[in-house]
């Protein structure tokens, strides 16, 4: 009988602060597809130009000892400065923007502004025809937000995928 | 660190192809094993103006790789590969991954086009960091010369920290021309990789205590025991001493423990001995260390040693929990973890549970009058495993320094089971990737370090067809290599296989059209020999030994032998397959465990 800590599912959202340097990306996107982990999302950019530092924001999920897996393979990878599981450190944020395009005329444009409103989505684009709206929050929210769109027009959607980062003052350096 | 970067280019300012020699050389390079092509010409001009590092010119950059392993694990030392852009790095792959899966330093240096050209398709060009990204621990691909030096060095840092494994730096030609600074090596430590190598004293203690008060306790060492030098070894036989425990080694870790001695249980895993499969299974507290539960090792995981509390000493975090959940992990270098666990062996105060241990050991000399190893040499056919039990005991009666590489297959199990090996680095297989064609060009890279010594590759006549152009090699260099080939005129595992599990339909596994290996050896200037007599084989043995030069020796074994004992994939170690004539569980093979490999 396997043991349900073994086979249980949890998220994580992970944290990776990496050299920002050619062939990074490829590196953590290889091992994930090479050893079959999950990416539900993955965010990079640079966050310390003097330092040249990248942080990558994963969202995986799996079993506990894969999701340990994971860390342990990312923090051996040589240009990968600090890992770190932002589930378990304690409480966070995590964040998403979303572009979304609803293309609809008459009553239709009204209760997409109306939406829009309720969900602080900013108009960013606008003709006769369509609008570009502007969404962040966590995912979920931005997921409301496009099936109540769905039947109003609902056109396009472009989202960052999730960034994240530790309440209160300690942080991942 | 205080000199500025004017004053050295100032000081030291040189063309891209001598910053690699120049960094080859100051990081001990003696050898390097390679094949040219226009991408590398610079380095090869530069390899003809100096005299400091020998050039081994290889006969496929497959085999440079391997040779580079041979040389790194007899020697300890970082082993270097220099080949060709393109077809040159692609021919390399099979090699890097070789060194990856068994965690050998390698550094291979790749030609590639220049900069300018890289993503043009250009002639030979291969992406080749793409390409080896998942085959290397780590890969380079040096686009400004002021960066080659210093990634020369982090090269053989990343090669050899932590648990060492290979590195491809990919060197355009423009770069191998232009003329840079020569920066030495750092003396900052890395920016971002710093293994941990000093074990953690509370996970030490925790260790220590369970040893003692263990009933039933093993100790199961693997290659990171080998890899972490001689020191470690040693530490590990005293440790075992000491604690009076059984100990079993991995294919890898083989040489770890002396072979001869009572303690030691034998190899365990697929084909590893009844005593180590039946002490794992019925152990209570099993220490690890630096081994990685490998399937080869555990087969059924749900069935692996089921009551046993279980310690991993890994310098690798990842290979913690990574197959097999455990109770207390150290992460360290294998021979300051074998330091720290004989100090607090000896300080802590806890009681060793000796009366059960007495026990156990009873129950384990129960297991080995199964004599799971014995076969009967009888009638006129040379039995495999006899040829190896004759191979080791007249060498060992020879006394000469040995090196014992294999290939893959039937014969590399035998040459495990039955060749006692007594000290680490002088057994070289292919075991995480199972690489045909290895042990003949390992054998070569062993021999380059070890010139006085006695080096056999012990072979199977399929897998020796994979790299036998070095026999050119051998040849060059005068490289008195033995091959020692059990030719079974089978891909002998291939059948065993096919024998269990596919109703004997020997599909495609039958050595047809097999040269003739004496004139073979002939033609690439060795000394061919032949034996099939059983009563020759020791003369054949020992001419073999005697002549100075490479021979090719071909014995003629029992075409159709298996290897035993064998653990079917996915069985439990309690349900081993004995040889023919000895009592045993004999597992029927589900449905699941045909899957596997
Ligand atoms: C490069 C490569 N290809 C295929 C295999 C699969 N394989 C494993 S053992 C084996 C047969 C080896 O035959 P031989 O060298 O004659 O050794 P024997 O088993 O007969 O001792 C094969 C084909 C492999 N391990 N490596
Ligand atoms: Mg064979």
């Amino acid at each position: 009988m396997p043991n349900p800590s073994e086979t249980a599912l949890r998220n994580a959202t992970i944290a990776v602060l990496v050299e920002n340097e050619a062939g990074i990306l490829a590196r953590v996107v290889g091992l994930f597809s090479g050893r079959g982990y999950n990416i539900e999302s993955l965010t990079v950019a640079p966050v310390d130009d003097a330092r040249r530092l990248s942080r990558i924001t994963i969202v995986t999920s799996g079993t506990e000892m894969v999701i340990e897996q994971i860390k342990a393979q990312l923090d051996r990878l040589v240009p990968v400065h600090k890992v770190s599981d932002l589930t378990l450190e304690g409480p966070h944020l995590a964040r998403e923007l979303a572009l979304i395009k609803v293309v609809s005329r008459g009553e239709n444009r009204v209760e997409a502004l109306r939406l829009a409103e309720a969900f602080r989505a900013r108009v960013v684009d606008a003709t006769t025809e369509s609008f570009v709206f502007e969404l962040t929050g966590a995912g979920d929210k931005i997921d409301a937000f496009c099936a109540l769109m769905q039947p109003i027009g609902l056109a396009e959607v472009s989202r960052t995928g999730v960034v994240a980062i530790l309440r209160g003052p300690s942080g991942l350096s | 660190m205080s000199a500025s970067p004017e004053t050295l280019a100032a000081t030291r300012t040189m063309n891209g192809a001598e910053i690699v020699l120049q960094a080859l050389k100051d990081n001990g390079v003696e050898v390097i094993f390679g094949y040219p092509g226009g991408a590398v010409l610079p380095l090869y001009d530069a390899i003809f103006h100096q005299n400091a590092i020998r050039h081994i010119l290889v006969r496929h950059e497959q085999a440079a790789v391997h040779a580079a392993e041979g040389y790194a694990r007899s020697t300890g030392k970082v082993g270097v590969v220099l080949v060709t852009s393109g077809p040159g790095a692609t021919n390399a792959v099979t090699g890097l991954v070789d060194a990856l899966m068994d965690s050998i330093p390698v550094i291979c240096l790749t030609g590639q086009v220049p900069t300018h050209l890289i993503g043009n398709d250009a002639f030979q060009e291969a992406d080749t960091t793409g390409i080896t990204r998942p085959a290397t621990k780590h890969n380079y691909l040096v686009k400004d010369i002021n960066k080659l030096a210093g990634v020369m060095h982090e090269a053989f840092y990343v090669a050899k920290s932590g648990r060492p494994g290979p590195v491809v730096v990919d060197l355009p030609k423009d770069i191998l021309i232009g003329k840079g600074p020569y920066t030495e090596a750092p003396t900052t430590p890395h920016r971002s990789y710093r293994p941990k190598t000093r074990p953690e004293p509370q996970a030490i203690q925790a260790a220590v205590r369970l040893l003692k008060g263990a009933k039933r306790p093993i100790v199961y060492a693997g290659g990171g025991v080998i890899n972490a030098g001689p020191e470690a070894s040693r530490l590990l036989t005293e440790f075992v001493r000491l604690s009076g425990m059984p100990c079993t080694n991995t294919l890898m870790g083989l040489g770890a423990y002396p072979a001869e001695d009572r303690q030691f249980l034998g190899m365990l895993g697929m084909h590893g001995t009844y005593e180590a499969n039946l002490a794992m299974h019925g152990c209570d507290v099993m220490l690890n260390i630096g081994a990685r539960f490998d399937d080869r090792v555990t087969g059924r995981l749900n069935a692996f040693s089921p009551a046993s509390k279980k310690i991993h000493a890994d310098i690798d975090p990842s290979s913690i929990n990574k197959s097999v959940p455990v109770d207390v992990a150290i992460i360290g270098d294998a021979a300051a973890t074998l330091a720290a666990l004989l100090e607090c062996w000896q300080q802590d105060p806890t009681p060793q549970d000796r009366p059960a241990l007495a026990g156990w050991w009873r129950q384990i000399e129960e297991w080995r009058k199964t004599n799971c190893l014995q076969y009967r040499q009888e009638g006129a056919i040379i039995k495999p495993q006899h040829a190896v039990k004759r191979l080791y005991e007249i060498t060992r009666e020879l006394g000469r320094e040995t090196f014992i590489s294999t290939e893959v297959g039937q014969h590399q199990m035998w040459a495990a089971q039955y060749f006692g090996f007594q000290q680490p680095n002088h057994w070289l297989t292919s075991g995480g990737l199972g690489t045909m064609g290895y042990g003949l060009p390992a054998a070569m890279g062993v021999q380059v370090a070890h010139p006085d010594a006695l080096v056999i590759d012990i072979a199977g006549e399929a897998s020796i067809l994979m790299n036998i152009q070095e026999m050119a090699t051998l040849a060059q260099y005068r490289l008195p290599v033995k091959v020692f080939i059990l030719n079974n005129e089978y891909m002998g595992m291939v059948r065993q296989w096919q024998e269990l599990l596919h109703g004997s339909r020997y599909s495609e596994s039958y050595s047809a059209a097999l040269p003739d290996f004496v004139k073979l050896a002939e033609s690439f200037h060795a000394r061919g020999m032949r034996v099939s007599d059983p009563n020759q084989l020791d003369a054949a043995i020992r001419e073999m030994i005697a002549h100075p030069g490479a021979v090719i020796m071909d014995v003629l074994v029992e075409k159709e032998e298996s290897c035993f004992p064998m653990i079917p994939s996915g069985a439990a170690h309690n349900e081993m397959i004995l040889g023919p004539g000895q009592a045993g569980g004999v597992a029927g093979v589900t449905d699941e465990g045909k899957v596997l490999v």
